[in-house]
């Protein structure tokens, strides 16, 4: 048997990252570097107010100050920040108005992605949005959208048109200083989405953004805002491809949720940035800072996220819960194959009264692929009856790969109850065999055994995404049991 | 002046004291350990290992240190008369950091086994004390460690040799007594020999209700199929301060077990390191801490398995009440090619009161695939349910909750293999819960 699934794990291993072609498109950078030129160029092309080029110039000096954070389970190779172009969008001359302006092989792309980018594919239901490295392109439903309030955009259009919104919100829940990171793409941020849904409405349709990074060396460093007044509900999905390359790309993202009094916001993301080769050459650098500020009473945030790609992964979608009643939720499958890392986990401040939160991690490391789980779950002296639970599961499949898990919790109230609990483990043998003798295939078995323990997980995605989700799970694994 | 550069200053001045007034072997790594404690500085909280602790601020108090190595004008074994009930053992003190060498005081020992000053045998065994001393002990990494390198003179020594069994259990009491604050740095080495077994109570006790901190450092080795127990005792005031570091390296099938009790203390700072060295050695881990008023108890360990096929079990339970502090942080790394590695790992902790605070930090780091491990951990309170159970059998509330705390920390307590020491620690506890045991001197088992 061992011979077999050798033989399955090599073809499966090789199954090619089918999302690796580049476009050819017509792209406008600026050179590449970091110093406060490049910030104000960035502002100056974008025709940004002087608000925003301050925040920038804020953060840029902030990070200049700042050292790369040492304490994740991750080798990084050091990073020259002046080979990297931090600005590079196709090329346009005005704004496309209609489907027809936009450039034939920017569309051939997203045909490629299969995003629903075109109006007739209106069936699917889903408004989408999409960055190419780092502009957006084009928004779908717009005008549907706006019909019922909801503000759906690119985040420079929401600088132009809602300027007194995103000053009011942006930067409330990551400040300019939050991290090194965080502090790199508050000084550089190109585009990204912006989402406002007002009081009372629930948003019809999943909306989606679909990031994608097509130029050579370019950074990407986008950032959402999603603000959701009183009472309104939506679901978001983000998708994420690069081409593959030899040389280490960086992604560097800010996720800012705001949940005003009984909103609720779920935000799923399947992350699938080209994971670099077979021997670990290449690949994207995904340092995402994502947090969510549970403001209002009975307020929710929910964060999904499947992570299969980028060479090294550096997430912590968190939930602040400061109102009381309010939930937050983490749900995460992080695969690591080959030689990808990652270190991925998430945080929840419980401020408010009555306050719960819920983790389920399910870590799957393959190859030489080493994944870490990374969490806190802090109760602070006034959060009456808080409530958390966490599960981080482990699954090794092979000899070289690495499982570890580093919860924190800091617990300063008495009603507080908090639960972490974690387990490592390999696909048994036994579990196998079991199928085997019921005629299944070993890689069926293993297609089956590794998706039913991430079925917990996958059950959240919505739909559209569940299913890409389960194909990206057996495309990145199946049948990787050493 | 940092708080460094006064033990920096000391350190300097007095050299040729301290290398005087100890053994030649023990004096072999003392300059490499105070560079590096140079290097190092006192540990602060912005130190991931620290990060519940900070240890720089305990140090910046005024201690004296007895670098003289001045007698001690008491004779614990007039004061001290072990009153565990039944506890046969065969009894030791070290006096704040010196072994209290005792005229009339003989116990029966199988013969080989040597028992007594650190400092004495290594002058006359030099050769086997070198072999083990600082071996284990990471005097490169953790700093408190180096300074107890640096400085401690003296402590307490134990070999047994091969295939010998001390079926007595051996007591240790480390005593504090001075007129004057003071800080105390002894070392402990414990060396156990292919096939021998030893079972160590370590009490920490104090006689004046002065100022002290307390350094102390203790490796221990264990053979093949060697069989050691280590447990550890604190039950003393509010203005003592306790750091132990204790290195564990086990080879095959050897087996370990390590409870360490905190009941009262200021703060405690308890390091376990436990290396599995060798295949099929198994161990269990084990602590407790009961903490009120203002104390702080933080015990961080570190399992490593090194080799395939060994197995560790490790327990952390907490009660807080009033403003205290408690802190766990538990690492378990299974190296590469340590297959078929089980380890489990539980802390639970219950906070009785709104200031009461618990920090925790349960961490498993896994490079093996072959493997079972798991980690839990729980903050809460008392069950509800439980205490509605109890109080519906006309138990009062306030009976129903020590009965329920009482419970919650027994499988701690069942852990410990000496009846004789069960049954104290158990009363003890009972005693620590109902307010009854206030310091050192309500407790039984040397009074």
């Amino acid at each position: 048997m061992a011979e077999n699934t050798d033989n399955i794990l090599n073809e499966v291993t090789q199954g090619e990252y089918k999302y690796g072609f580049s476009s050819d498109i017509e792209t406008d950078y600026i050179p590449k570097g970091l110093n406060e030129d490049t910030v104000r160029m960035i502002s100056s092309k974008k025709n940004e107010p002087e608000w925003l080029l301050e925040f920038r110039l804020k953060a840029y000096r902030n990070w200049t100050t700042m050292q790369m954070p040492k304490w994740p389970q991750l080798t990084i190779p050091e990073i020259d920040y002046q080979e990297i172009y931090f600005y590079a969008s196709p090329t346009k001359k005005e704004g496309p108005k209609s489907l027809d302006e936009v450039d034939p092989e920017l569309l051939k792309t997203f045909d490629k992605l299969g995003i629903p980018l075109h109006e007739q594919k209106a069936l699917s239901g889903m408004a989408v949005d999409a960055v190419m490295d780092s502009v957006s392109v084009k928004t779908t439903f717009k005008e549907s959208l706006a019909e019922l309030g909801i503000i759906f955009c690119s985040f420079s259009d929401a600088v132009k048109d809602y300027p007194e919104l995103v000053q009011k919100y942006m930067g409330t829940v990551v400040p300019y200083n939050d991290n090194y990171f965080a502090a790199l793409n508050s000084a550089v941020f190109s585009d990204g989405s912006f989402i406002y849904i007002p009081k009372g409405v629930r948003c019809p349709m999943e909306l989606s953004t679909y990031f994608r990074i097509n130029a050579l060396k370019t950074g990407q460093f986008e950032r959402t805002l999603i603000i959701a007044d009183d009472d309104a509900y939506v679901s978001y999905l983000e998708g994420c491809t690069a081409p593959m390359r030899d040389e280490n790309q960086l992604h560097a993202a800010i996720v800012e949720i705001i949940t005003h009094e009984r909103a609720e916001v779920k935000y799923s993301t399947v992350q699938n940035w080209y994971p670099g080769d077979k021997q670990g050459k290449g690949g994207i650098y995904n340092f995402v800072t994502k947090r969510g500020l549970c403001k209002g009473d009975h307020s929710k945030i929910s964060w999904t996220q499947v992570e299969t790609g980028s060479a090294i992964t550096w997430k912590y979608p968190s939930c602040i819960l400061r109102g009381d009643y309010s939930v937050g939720e983490f749900y995460s499958v992080a695969v690591t194959n080959n030689y990808q890392q990652a270190d991925t986990g998430t945080k929840m401040i419980h401020l408010g009264k009555n306050t719960r939160s819920h983790i389920v991690s399910k870590g799957i490391s393959a190859g030489h692929g080493q994944n870490s789980y990374r969490g806190l779950v802090k109760v602070v002296a006034k959060a009456e009856n808080a409530r958390n639970y966490s599960q981080c599961d482990s699954l090794l499949l092979g000899d070289k790969c690495g499982a570890h898990t580093f919860p924190y919790m800091d617990v300063h109230n008495e009603t507080a109850i908090v639960e972490h609990e974690a387990t490592t483990s390999k696909i048994s043998e036994d579990q196998v065999f079991y199928c085997n003798q019921r005629g299944i295939s070993t890689e069926d078995a293993i297609g089956l055994i590794v998706n039913g323990y991430a079925k917990e997980v996958l059950n959240k995605l919505p739909m559209e995404f569940a299913v890409e989700a389960q194909k990206l799970l057996q495309i990145s694994l199946e049948g990787s049991v050493g | 002046m940092s708080v460094e550069q006064q033990y920096i200053d000391l350190f300097k001045q007095h050299k040729s004291l301290i290398f005087d007034k100890s053994s030649p072997v023990l004096n072999e790594v003392r300059e490499e350990a105070f560079a590096n404690f140079e290097r190092m500085g006192f540990p602060t909280d912005k130190q991931e290992d620290f990060l519940y602790t900070n240890l720089s601020k305990v140090f910046e108090q005024d201690y004296g240190m007895n670098l003289k190595g001045l007698d001690i004008p008491v004779d614990p074994y007039e004061v001290f008369h072990c009153g565990v009930p039944g506890i046969n053992s065969h009894l030791y003190f070290v006096v704040n950091d010196q072994f209290f060498h005792n005229q009339t005081y003989k116990s029966t020992l199988p013969e080989g086994v040597l028992i007594g000053s650190l400092k004495d045998y290594a002058n006359s065994h030099p050769e086997l004390v070198k072999k083990y001393y600082a071996k284990i002990a990471e005097t490169n990494k953790d700093s408190t460690v180096a300074f107890n390198t640096a400085f401690a003179e003296d402590g307490f020594f134990l070999y047994v040799p091969k295939g010998v069994i001390i079926e007595k259990p051996i007591q240790l009491i480390n005593v504090m007594r001075a007129d004057v604050n003071l800080m105390a740095n002894s070392r402990n080495l414990v060396i156990i020999e292919e096939g021998a077994q030893a079972k160590l109570l370590v009490c920490a006790h104090t006689m004046d209700y002065n100022n002290f901190l307390c350094n102390r450092v203790t490796e221990v080795y264990l053979g093949e199929n060697a069989h050691y127990e280590h447990y550890k005792l604190e039950n003393t005031h509010d203005k003592m301060v306790n750091i132990g570091s204790l290195y564990v390296d086990q080879q095959a099938k050897s087996s370990l077990v390590v409870n360490e009790v905190t009941l009262h203390n200021g703060l405690t700072r308890n390091n376990v390191t436990i290396t599995l060295n060798g295949e099929h050695a198994q161990t269990i881990l084990c602590g407790m801490g009961i903490g009120d008023k203002a104390e702080h108890i933080d015990n961080h360990t570190f399992i490593h398995h090194a080799k395939p096929n060994c197995t560790s079990k490790e327990l952390y339970k907490y009660v807080l009440n009033d403003s205290s502090k408690g802190a766990f942080a538990g690492k378990i790394l299974v190296a590469k090619d340590a297959q078929k590695t089980e380890a489990v790992q539980t802390n639970k902790n219950i906070c009785m009161t709104k200031e009461a605070r618990m920090q925790t930090k349960p961490q498993l780091e896994i490079y093996a695939d072959d493997v079972k491990c798991s980690h839990g951990a729980t903050v809460g309170q008392l069950d509800e349910e439980a205490l509605f159970y109890l109080r519906s059998r006309g138990i009062s509330e306030h009976e129903a909750k020590m009965l329920l705390m009482y419970a919650f920390v027994d499988d701690v307590i069942e852990n410990i293999n000496v009846q004789a020491l069960k049954d104290n620690i158990r009363m003890l506890v009972e005693k620590r819960f109902r307010g009854e045991l206030d310091d050192c001197k309500g407790c039984g088992s040397c009074s």
